[in-house]
């Protein structure tokens, strides 16, 4: 399905004023293609990203999955949790592994947050990982891994629960520019075989040959250029 | 409890720390609570053990709480007892300590002394006769004699008649039956000549309403506890019991503050990791339910350890030291440790419910 943010708008209070991080901003991400979100520092890239996946309510403006409203400005924090945990995976700027999960669990985690039994899991986690190339470190936990190894788990994390929505946060930041090429090269590869959605939050737009879209931001805004070639 | 064991089992070093304190914590508890009901079973036992419902006390001001020192009780109270409607029996008893000489030896002794024809001496023994004495196995013991031998109780003479293998003290002292006339001297309760016989309570037995009870009371001039309540009249008990009550008590509740502490820390360096739950899609109640379910864990085994070790103890150390090892001083104690534990616990992860999941977006 389709990812829709219509209209946004994000406001943080910062002191006795305000700060808009976002401002009336749409966005349209085909399932399984790839957008890259590219901008400066302080350009809202992150912000966006927190509202589509639910991190953060818009202060205006819905996120729709298909004709799903999941987002909008009264969302609950239990409805936010439910609709993260069915329909989206997230992969954060650092791996953000848990310690002391192997890399197996890390993916069976999944199934214990729907309140599944893990054995139903385990063919696609161990699957997963044979996909990102971590089948030979799937007993290690994340202090034996490298920070390239620890990225790729976290991407086989985010897809675990088969994502209409994948969010993807600064993914290379880490990694030098071969690295940071082949990561962005899987998450382009495995989001069209998984026909997810996929937005991808960067720095460097040397690693972004093999997206779909490239967008810029620029102070809470996409750039004109921007729009027509995502043709919003 | 997915990650909580795994948790458990990553942070090994950490919670065998935890387990530690807490065994150690739940040994202390249970130890002293084993040992607090032996000494009141020292303290009390030749009272509790008492076959009779009720003991009433004449104080000398008529609010005075009762107590075994200053109470004294005379033929006429019986007398009035025994007549009540439901008494089966009431019964003159003397209880006073002394100090007892045998050839061999002194010792600090209670004498408690029974009207003739009296059920009040342990094992259905028939009431010792006048100028003969009734001791308990700690007592024949303690002075080292035996049946046929002479005792001096408060300077007056006695000779063993029986030894009985009973457990019977009072006020740590074991237990001497004497004949109530021979009491009278020994504890210098010498009745005035219109008083008939004198002791420090009536033991009343038989099924007595509280209506009766407080009239009888008020028409006698006593004050009538049940014979477990008794135990408070006995004045050295009621201090030490309270002491060691309190030191359970306090140990308890730092149990709780210790366990409170370690899973605030806990929970504070866990704060990246939980909001990464919660931004993949954990519920509150999952993340919580987790939590609470490995504190659980930790002071089940924690207290069950300890509480285990410190019963195991006592039961071995039986015979040097005054403990009494049942559920109530072993596993009730224990139960209340995890209880306590667990306010301390969910008070401390009680700060996961505002983790927010937008912290997962910060590098680590």
């Amino acid at each position: 399905m389709d990812l829709h943010l219509d209209a946004i708008t994000l406001v943080y209070p910062d002191g006795d004023s305000t700060l808009t991080a976002v401002e009336d901003l749409d966005l349209s991400i085909p399932s399984g293609t790839t957008t890259a979100l590219l901008g400066p520092s302080g350009s809202g890239k992150s912000s966006l990203l927190a509202v589509a996946g639910g991190l953060t309510r818009p202060t205006a403006g819905t996120v729709r999955i298909g004709q799903d409203v999941v987002f909008h400005p009264a969302t609950t924090v239990a409805a936010a949790t439910r609709a993260r945990l069915g329909r989206i995976g997230i992969v954060f700027q650092s791996p953000q592994l848990l310690g002391s999960l192997t890399a197996l669990e890390q993916l069976e985690l999944h199934a214990h947050l729907r309140g599944d039994r893990p054995a139903g899991l385990r063919a696609r986690a161990l699957d997963l990982l044979a996909e990102v190339g971590m089948s030979d470190h799937a007993h290690k936990r994340p202090a034996q891994l490298s920070g390239g190894q620890r990225q790729r788990v976290a991407i086989a994390r985010a897809l675990i629960g088969a994502p209409q929505v994948l969010l993807v946060d600064e993914p290379t930041s880490a990694l030098d520019h071969a690295r940071g090429t082949q990561v962005i090269d899987l998450i382009t590869r495995l989001a069209r075989e998984l026909d997810a959605a996929t937005l991808v939050v960067s720095h460097d737009s040397s690693t972004l040959d093999s997206v779909d879209r490239t967008v810029r931001m620029l102070d809470g805004r996409l750039e004109e250029a921007s729009r027509s070639a995502v043709g919003t | 409890m997915f990650v909580a064991l795994r948790d458990l089992r990553h942070a090994r070093g950490r919670f065998a720390l935890m387990l530690v304190v807490i065994a150690l914590i739940a040994f202390l508890v249970a130890f002293l609570s084993s040992l607090t009901a032996g000494l009141a079973r020292e303290s009390t036992s030749a009272v509790t053990d008492l076959p009779v419902d009720h003991l009433a006390f004449a104080m000398p001001e008529a609010d005075d709480d009762p107590d075994f020192t200053a109470s004294t009780v005379t033929s006429a109270q019986r007398d009035a007892w025994s007549a009540a409607a439901g008494v089966e029996g009431a019964e003159l008893l003397g209880v006073a300590t002394t100090r007892a000489q045998s050839a061999a030896t002194t010792a600090a002794v209670t004498a408690f002394g029974v009207e003739p024809r009296s059920t009040l001496v342990p094992a259905d023994t028939p009431a010792p006769i006048t100028g003969t004495a009734t001791v308990s196995r700690g007592a024949a013991d303690g002075l080292s004699v035996a049946v046929g031998d002479t005792v001096s109780l408060g300077g007056h003479d006695l000779q063993i008649g029986t030894v009985l293998d009973v457990d019977a003290s009072y006020a740590h002292t074991p237990v001497v039956w004497v004949a109530l006339a021979d009491w009278q001297t020994i504890g210098g309760r010498t009745p005035a000549s219109d008083e008939g016989q004198t002791a420090t309570v009536v033991a009343v037995t038989g099924d007595v309403d509280d209506d009766t009870l407080h009239r009888t009371d008020a028409g006698a001039g006593t004050t009538t506890l049940g014979v477990g309540e008794a135990r408070a009249a006995i004045s050295s008990f009621s201090s030490e019991n309270g002491s060691l009550v309190t030191m359970q008590a306090f140990l308890i509740g730092i149990s709780a503050l210790v366990v409170g502490a370690f899973y605030t820390v806990w929970t504070i360096s866990r704060f990246g990791d939980i909001a990464v739950l919660k931004a993949l899609g954990a519920s509150t109640r999952y993340l919580l339910r987790d939590a609470i379910g490995q504190a659980f864990l930790v002071l089940v085994i924690g207290v069950g350890l300890g509480t285990g070790v410190a019963a195991a103890g006592a039961t071995f150390l039986a015979g040097a030291v005054p403990v009494v090892v049942t559920a109530t001083t072993t596993l009730l104690p224990g139960a209340a440790l995890v209880a306590l534990g667990l306010v301390g616990a969910v008070l401390a992860v009680a700060r996961i419910t505002t983790i927010d999941p937008h912290a997962a977006l910060a590098a680590r």
